[in-house]
């Protein structure tokens, strides 16, 4: 993480030509890029066609006003967390509250007090950066929807009951396979396989929260609500059959093995939450649906089907998916029988 | 009242520094005009907003430079915009004229 005195890239917002001036300046004396708008339409412009750290900005603008610019970058999914520092004349308060209110960082009142103003555009680079790591981090294992979701609502799942679609899938015979390979060219084909199954997982607006050896555990409706979570889970499922065939034709013609996956879909409740240490977090789903899923997941072996999902998430499809009942299947570990659907692909 | 408050405009010299202190003051000495003659012609056109923001923006700056009466006086013109009673501006406009005269004519003499 940089330091609290590192620049960073400013816009200053303002209609008035000495106030930009004197901005500029001042910010460009704290060792910052500056660069400005005169109106809040050609800084809403400029914030969209490039990324800055902190805006300073008027309220009484033509064209566009520090208000209406507010709301557009509250709007924006990209540009909701840029902190955005009021200027205003100090006659102006209550309009500075209602800025604040709406989402505003700071503000500053004109005339400049040059160590308020380097106080403030430092507090709030250092809360820019935190969500900007955070987002970088949540980007590896999750969509960018789903990290700006969880910036936007915070961790609000830790250890909550949510109804979700889980997901298991591994490659049939591996042991087989890399016994086959080379160890590099093993790791090359994982890497590969799973570039594609988190495509397929993450346009389906699912999470990919485990990775082990040739597996991987992915999650539907959580940590953002989805409404259609089994419905997204089989055709994440559907299309990472789909990729894997264009796979395997590639490697055919190079003369190497193919690979087949097993996919098991559960619905149900499970306790979801952020579990691990700050400085690595994982987001985690437990109970008996994420255990069942990786039952069915296994059961694919036996039933000789790639994707095998259960009643519940069967429920959740709407009339375009074929599913096949496979009838009551008993698992390891559970009372009841469960029944098994083969999903046509 | 002085004309420019010079612990104003000193903090100000300060924080921009003295090469930068004349190009802010030449920039204001330009766009200070056009401010008046915006707010002249929103007091004519009986245009609240431009008068108002005209009037905003004079203060603003007169305000950076410590040129408290010329401020105050922006002020007032800035409200009576807001509340649209541009009929009550007439005679301040001159005082307007008169304020910023000295200003300009002060800050000419300021410049190092």
């Amino acid at each position: 993480m940089k330091s609290r005195h590192d620049p960073g890239q400013m816009l200053v917002v303002d209609d008035n030509r000495v106030n930009r001036l004197l901005l500029t300046r001042a910010l460009e004396q704290n060792g910052h890029q500056v660069a400005n708008a005169e109106n809040g339409r050609i800084g809403l412009e400029m914030l969209r066609a490039k990324p800055y750290d902190v805006v300073l900005l008027d309220i009484d603008m033509p064209e566009m006003n520090g208000f209406e610019v507010l709301e557009a970058l509250l709007e924006d999914e990209e540009l909701r967390y840029l902190p955005v520092i009021m200027t205003s004349a100090s006659d102006e308060l209550d309009r500075v509250v209602k800025c604040i209110e709406m989402g505003a960082e700071d503000y500053l009142v004109k005339p400049l007090n040059p160590v308020l103003l380097r106080a403030r555009v430092n507090a709030s680079l250092e809360k820019k950066r935190l969500p900007d790591e955070q987002r970088k981090l949540f980007r590896t294992f999750a969509t960018p929807a789903v990290a700006e979701q969880l910036l936007r609502d915070g961790f609000t799942l830790g250890g909550k009951y949510i109804t979700a679609s889980i997901m298991f899938c591994d490659i049939r015979s591996f042991t087989t396979l890399s016994e086959k390979h080379e160890p590099a060219e093993i790791i090359e084909l994982l890497n590969d396989y799973f570039a594609l199954m988190f495509d397929a997982i993450t346009a389906n607006n699912g999470t990919v929260n485990q990775m082990q050896g040739d597996g991987l555990m992915a999650i539907f409706g959580a940590p953002a609500s989805d409404e259609q979570h089994s419905e997204h889970a089989v055709n994440a499922a559907l299309e990472m059959i789909e990729l894997l065939k264009a796979f395997n034709e590639q490697r055919v013609t190079q003369n190497k093995s193919e690979v087949r996956i097993g996919i098991g879909i559960a619905t149900g409740k499970v306790i979801a939450g952020y579990t691990g240490t700050q400085h690595r977090a994982t987001y985690t789903c437990v109970g008996d649906t994420v255990n069942l899923a990786a039952r069915i997941e296994s059961h694919t072996k036996v039933a000789g089907q790639p994707v095998l999902i259960d009643q519940y998430t069967r429920d959740g499809l709407s009339g375009q998916i074929q599913v096949e009942d496979l009838g009551e299947v008993i698992f390891k570990g559970k009372e009841q029988s469960i029944r098994v659907f083969s999903v046509a692909t | 009242m002085p004309v420019i408050d010079k612990t104003t405009f000193e903090e100000l010299k300060q924080m921009s520094g003295e090469d930068f202190i004349n190009e802010l003051i030449d920039t204001f000495l330009e766009d200070a005009p056009k401010m008046i003659a915006e707010i002249k012609s929103g007091f004519a056109t009986n245009n609240a907003d431009t008068f108002r923001r005209a009037a905003h923006s004079m203060k603003s700056n007169a305000a950076t430079f410590g040129a408290s009466h010329l401020a105050a006086l922006s002020k007032e013109l800035e409200m009576l915009g807001k509340e649209n009673k541009l009929n009550e501006a007439g005679d301040r406009l001159k005082a307007l004229d008169e304020a910023y005269a000295s200003v300009r004519d002060e800050l000419k003499g300021l410049k190092s």
